[in-house]
Formats: structure tokens, C-alpha cells, sequence
């Protein structure tokens, strides 16, 4: 690791919750005004988490308020692994288990809301997981059009000359379908959901009070910002391009999540799988038989 | 700092109304109302609310109901008894099932009466509430500490 590697992953480290939290702030802005509401001042989601620091810890297993640090810990390390330009094989299970810690978490209580909530955040983490993998491959395979090898690492797929979004149009358009499960957006807010107090009370969150829920919510901050990276990725050759994406995507995640209701978890489940399989397989495969030997 | 004022979770239980009171404080979540510009979300979940709204007059059958919710939010907390039933039973006092005002059950920062209470007079109560909170901030601190010392002695 370099300099500025470190650098960066430090940035990362700083600045991503500010980032992450004045996004979530535009976001339930932007909700409000697509529902014909004020909505909450812009700095809302810093007076809750801020809020939330100053209440009791009420604790009902021990264990649980470890779990959480650790799901924030690990949230935040890989990030900061992505953004230092680091293995994008690596980030995704290092994402992977971040999401494990938190779902220990919910486990480690005693209550069925909680537990409801730690299943289905294992299925989005399954709705997740191929189509990141995918991904991955698909990255790869793209970067081994100008590197000698072919690379896995996100500085050399930031940094390629190669569209890459033009060459995986099927892969972002299956990421942008479950772009969503990670923000915790509808339709796929399975696992725990501001709207869902009768169905799940508030899922894997459910047992968490005070700080806690607060590294939850930070750890969120982090995730969104991670994500927007991964966004960045497929247009790495044009760094203006890529901003206008993110906020674009952004907007239109935002836009879906209040037009869609929930769905329930097989319909999520397949509708997920089958895009990941149809888009994303045949986008690799095509990739390969065009690009013929050269992959 | 006082965050606690700008972000007030609240979590509203029915505790046998007529659904008047409970039509009214969803009335203050629309964008007619919308509570949320003062940060106040609706939460289905105690351990994450700061004030109980309670509609209706208490019944035997829901009684441990109350105090299992209130005893689950973390401090500070405050509770409105939302509607003149949870103020104070009103015609149902009487009743042989009915226990009357929640205050009966657990303690009540601010009554809001009205039958049904008007969408503007909740959200003062919740304003009122958020007074409330910070000195029991207060007091829940010094507590707190006191019980260190207490603590440091032994």
C-alpha cells in the first residue's frame, strides 16, 4: 500500500458517515417532496443518530451491542478497502460479513421480531450476493481488454479507459434492480422497514436502543457510500459521467421506493435471481463469444 | 446538546379507543400536518420511541399491555394520553372493564382532551412533551450519576 492508498481509505473513513448522512438527509427531503410534504430539516438524520447517542442502553443480551460494533467496524473497513483501491473479491466479502455480524446480532436476542428480521436479511443477502459477484466477473473480464491479466483490483477498474458500463449494460441494469435491498428501499425493505411496524415491528433493528441503532444507522451511512463507489465503477472512464449516475440512479432508487410496495420475500427472491441469471449470465456470456479468445 | 428535542420518535398505542383519536394522530403523519418537518417519526417500536401516545381509557385486558411498552423505552421518555378517554375515561369511566385515565396505569407528562383530540393539539402536546423530555434528560443523568458514585463507594 501506498501513500496515498492510505490516504484515501482514511478519507473514507472521515468523511464517508457526513457524506452517507447528508445523502439520507436529501433523500427523506426529496421523499417528502414527492409525497407533497415539507419534510424534515437537512440535517435530520445527524440530530437522530446524534439523538439517539444521548438515550439509555437498555441491553438484552450481551453479546448483542458487540455484534453491532463489529457490523459497523467491518462496514467501515470495506469501504475503506474499496475506496484504497483494494481487491474487489475481497470488499464483497468483507461486505458479506459485515451484513453476517448484523444478523448475528438480531439472533443473539430473544424475539421473534428480531429473528423475523435476521431471516429475511439473510435472503436479501442472498438476493445480494450473485449479482455483485457477477459483478465482479464481469469487471474482470472487461479489464482484461487493456490489462495484460485481466484485474481484480477497484484502482484498476476506476482507472480503465475501456466504457465499462457499455460493455455490462445487462450487469448494471440487474445492480440497479437490487440496488435497492442494500439501501433498504422498497420494494425490497425486507428486512427492516420504516413503514412495516405490524408485519416486523422494525426487523433486525428491532432489539437495538440507543447508541447502537445509532453505529446501525452509521453503518448505513457507510454502505450508501460504499455503494455509490460500485456505481462509480461502470463508468470509471468519465468521472463527470459517473457523478451524474450516481445522482441519477440515486433519484430513481428514491423514485421506486415510493411507488413500489413491499414485496413479499419469494416474489423478491425470484424476481432477483432470474434478472441476476437472464441479465447478468447472458451479459458475460455475450461478452465472451464477441470478444472471442481475447477474454 | 439538545437533540432529543429535534428528533422525537413517537409510538402510538391504542389502548381501547373508538379509533377517533388514532384517525386524528395519523392525521398529523399527512401532508397536511406533516409532523416529520420537526423530525417526529411514527415508530412501531418502543425500544426506539421517546413518547408514548396512548388513545382510549385503559381496560383490564390491556393493562400489562401499557406497562410492558412503557417499561421497554429507554430513558428519557415521556408519555401523552391523547383524547378526553385517555385523559381521564370519560363516559366509559363507569364501566366494569374500564380503569379510566391512563394515568391510573403509568405515569402521564401531557394530557391532550378533546373528543376526537384535533390533529393541532396533538402536535402541541408533542411540543409540550419535548419541554418535558429535556428535564428528565436532566434528571436521568444526575440519577445515573448518583448511582455511580454509589457505585464508587461500595
Amino acid at each position: 500500500m501506498n501513500t496515498e492508498q492510505i490516504l484515501s481509505a482514511l478519507a473514507y473513513v472521515i468523511f464517508a458517515p457526513i457524506l452517507g448522512g447528508l445523502v439520507a438527509g436529501i433523500d427523506r427531503k426529496i421523499t417528502a417532496k414527492m409525497q407533497g410534504r415539507v419534510g424534515p430539516p437537512l440535517l435530520q438524520p445527524f440530530y437522530d443518530v446524534l439523538k439517539l447517542f444521548e438515550k439509555e442502553k437498555v441491553v438484552v443480551s450481551r453479546s448483542q451491542n458487540f455484534y453491532v460494533l463489529t457490523y459497523l467496524v467491518f462496514m467501515a473497513f470495506t469501504g475503506a478497502l474499496s475506496y484504497s483501491g483494494g481487491d474487489i473479491l475481497l470488499v464483497i466479502f468483507a461486505l458479506t460479513l459485515a451484513h453476517v455480524f448484523l444478523v448475528l446480532g438480531a439472533y443473539s436476542v430473544n424475539s421473534p421480531y428480531s429473528y423475523l428480521g435476521a431471516e429475511r436479511e439473510l435472503i436479501q443477502i442472498m438476493l445480494f450476493e450473485p449479482i455483485i459477484i457477477l459483478t465482479a466477473a464481469g469487471m474482470y473480464m472487461v479489464s482484461k481488454l487493456t490489462i495484460e491479466g485481466g484485474s481484480f483490483r477497484v484502482w484498476d477498474i476506476a482507472t480503465l479507459t475501456t466504457p465499462v458500463i457499455l460493455y455490462l449494460p445487462g450487469l448494471f441494469l440487474a445492480f440497479i434492480y437490487v440496488l435497492n435491498v442494500k439501501l433498504r428501499k422498497s420494494p425490497f425493505d425486507l428486512s427492516t422497514s420504516h413503514h412495516a411496524h405490524q408485519e416486523l415491528v422494525k426487523g433486525v433493528t428491532t432489539e437495538f436502543s440507543g447508541s447502537t441503532l445509532g453505529r446501525i444507522e452509521i453503518a448505513h451511512w457507510y454502505e450508501t457510500v460504499l455503494l455509490m463507489g460500485f456505481i462509480y465503477l461502470f463508468f470509471g472512464y468519465n468521472p463527470l459521467i459517473a457523478v451524474a449516475a450516481i445522482i441519477i440512479i440515486y433519484l430513481f432508487e428514491i423514485l421506486v421506493d415510493n411507488t413500489f410496495s413491499r414485496f413479499k420475500w419469494p416474489l423478491a427472491m425470484k424476481s432477483a435471481w432470474m434478472i441476476a441469471l437472464i441479465l447478468g449470465l447472458v451479459n458475460l456470456c455475450a461478452l465472451y463469444y464477441v470478444k472471442g479468445g481475447s477474454l | 446538546m439538545a437533540y432529543l428535542k429535534k428528533s422525537p420518535w413517537i409510538m402510538h398505542y391504542d389502548a381501547s379507543s373508538c379509533n377517533g383519536c388514532d384517525i386524528e394522530v395519523l392525521a398529523c403523519l399527512t401532508p397536511m400536518y406533516d409532523v416529520e418537518r420537526f423530525g417526529i417519526i411514527n415508530t412501531g417500536n418502543p425500544k426506539h420511541a421517546d413518547i408514548l401516545v396512548i388513545t382510549g381509557s385503559v381496560n383490564e385486558q390491556n393493562i400489562e399491555v401499557v406497562k410492558n411498552l412503557y417499561n421497554q423505552m429507554p430513558e428519557p421518555k415521556a408519555v401523552i394520553a391523547v383524547g378526553i378517554c385517555a385523559t381521564s375515561g370519560c363516559v366509559f369511566r363507569e364501566c366494569y372493564n374500564v380503569m379510566g385515565g391512563i394515568d391510573k396505569v403509568i405515569p402521564v407528562d401531557v394530557y391532550v382532551p378533546g373528543c376526537a383530540a384535533r390533529p393541532e393539539s396533538i402536535i402541541d402536546g408533542v411540543v409540550t412533551a419535548l419541554g418535558i423530555l429535556e428535564k428528565k434528560k436532566a434528571e436521568h443523568k444526575k440519577a445515573q450519576k448518583e448511582r455511580k458514585n454509589a457505585g464508587e463507594k461500595k
